[in-house]
């Protein structure tokens, strides 16, 4: 049976895996950055980066000082009748209190903060009904560091792919050292302003060690990453061979007269979590086993 | 090879530090991110003072997760929060209240290197996240300030030891290793835009 007392019990345990381990392939990533580093500057930071991660994870501790809002994307079944999102939100605020998280939410205009991480649409929830019967909740506890450096360009169509790319490499220059990086540069191309911000989160929810299915996006995402590696920021931006860990590319058909591009970086704390709770009640971790 | 420095520290001392050396930091630090530096600003302006005096000491742009055990705050994860953010405060900051030395990630713009430059400050990078290494470098919360301000924004008084390592990132000479990093990103861009077809 799925209850609400089981959605909280598991919210809860899945904030506190997600933010005191890094998904592997993430892990991964920054492993390869370390080896292929030569220079003294950037190859500490990430002997840095690799000893926090081994010690958030050893101590149960958060990765970061930032355990970021919290956004969900519920994959609903059908016939689902308890409240989910109430459940999950109480989920929240135990987490807050016990992991714990700091008390990251605020109201936008007064800057009050509850001390929760609760308040109006936040934690923030995306929903998908499906026809599996289980309940899949992800979430994505996401810094500012990297999202204030994020970015929404309204192209015209004739700027085309040039102008993406362009748009991509102006960005990651700007941001330089102030995401964290070696980022993930998660892209939404299409749709509408709101949806390709969306689907810049949603790139992000992919690992890093996964193409897109199109191979024509997956050329692009493969090149771009190549290209803004070339850049030489580096890790914390002090100089060096890894910038950016991965590019990950979603899109949305448009319309004709335009071209949506939004940019979401992530910071190599890249928080994201996956769990299932399938109907008899027992629940699957996809992400963070263990 | 490294450098042990504990705070307070000289200007002599910053003055001989350079852009790369490593650094491991004893001595109090004070946290103080966006609204510390508003509201200290806001303090000396109308007549008063912060509760703690920077002068030859270090702030730390930091917002902490702490957690009360009895009557005493610990410290759970301390990384640094993005310096950028207090481009517009710091040079003011370091000249109305004279700190050795800020410690944050991202480096700051030319108007803090030149204020550093001035007043013998150097900026410390720390690795942006490494929220647990970092609290490892803390081993003792003397204190808070203007906890009011919210648990990220408040002052926190933290005994460190061993704290880094600390790039410094900007050193009292007016270099920057960020200036440095972005100069040669610029030269690489001409070739990068040819490559991906864009020139
Ligand atoms: S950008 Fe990411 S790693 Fe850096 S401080 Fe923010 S949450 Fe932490």
């Amino acid at each position: 049976m799925i209850t609400e007392d089981l959605v909280r019990e598991v919210a809860l345990d899945l904030l506190r895996r997600t933010v005191t381990r890094l998904p592997a392939d993430v892990e991964k990533g920054l492993k390869d950055a370390f080896e292929s580093e030569t220079e003294e500057v950037p190859k500490m930071q990430l002997k840095a980066i690799l000893e926090n991660i081994k010690l958030a994870k050893d101590n149960v501790k958060p990765v970061c000082q930032d355990t970021g809002i919290t956004i969900f994307y519920v994959s609903m079944p059908t016939g689902v009748e308890i409240d989910v999102e109430k459940a999950i939100t109480e989920g929240v605020r135990q987490a807050t209190k016990e992991v714990p998280l700091r008390p990251n939410a605020v109201h936008p205009m007064t800057r009050k903060n509850p001390g929760d991480n609760v308040g109006l649409r936040m934690p923030y929830f995306n929903y998908k009904f499906w026809d599996r019967d289980y309940l899949e909740i992800t979430v994505m506890a996401k810094g500012a560091g990297s999202e204030n450096m994020s970015k929404l360009a309204m192209l015209t169509p004739s700027q085309g792919i040039k102008g993406i790319k362009e748009f991509v490499l102006n960005e990651v220059v700007r941001a330089s050292g102030n995401p964290c990086p070696p980022t993930i540069v998660g892209l939404g191309i299409g749709g509408s302003a709101d949806i390709s911000g969306k689907l810049a989160k949603e790139a992000l929810m992919r690992p890093i060690d996964q193409p897109n299915e199109d191979p024509e996006i997956a050329k692009l995402e493969k090149e771009l990453k190549e290209a803004l590696n070339e850049l030489g920021i580096g890790p914390m931006g002090l100089g060096g061979k890894t910038t950016v860990l991965g590019v990950n590319i979603e899109y949305a058909y448009c319309h004709t007269a335009s071209l949506p591009v939004s940019l979401n970086f992530q910071c190599w704390a890249a928080r994201r979590g996956t769990v299932q709770i399938h109907p008899d009640g027992t629940v699957k971790h996809i992400t963070h086993e263990g | 090879m490294a450098i042990k420095l504990k705070t307070p520290i000289s200007e002599e001392d910053i003055r001989k530090l350079h852009a790369g050396d490593i650094v491991y930091l004893d001595g109090t630090v004070y946290t103080g991110r966006d609204e510390v530096h508003i509201h200290a600003l806001e303090a000396i302006e109308k007549g008063g003072k912060p509760p703690v005096d920077f002068e030859r000491m270090v702030v730390y742009h930091c917002g902490p997760i702490m957690k009360k055990v009895g009557e005493e705050w610990t410290l759970v994860a301390a990384g640094p929060t993005t310096s950028s953010r207090m481009n517009s405060l710091e040079p003011k900051f370091i000249e109305k209240f004279r700190p050795a030395g800020i410690i944050g990630k991202g480096g700051m713009s030319q108007p803090t290197v030149d204020a550093m430059k001035k007043f013998g400050a150097v900026y410390f990078a720390i690795t942006g996240g490494a929220a647990v290494l970092a609290a490892q470098g803390v081993k003792k919360v003397h204190g808070v300030h203007w906890f009011e301000l919210g648990m990220p924004e408040a002052i926190w008084v933290l005994e460190a030891e061993n704290l880094g390592p600390l790039t410094v990132g900007i050193d009292s000479h007016g270099n920057s290793l960020f200036a440095d990093v972005n100069k040669s990103v610029q030269g690489r861009l001409g070739k990068i835009r040819e490559k991906l077809g864009i020139a």
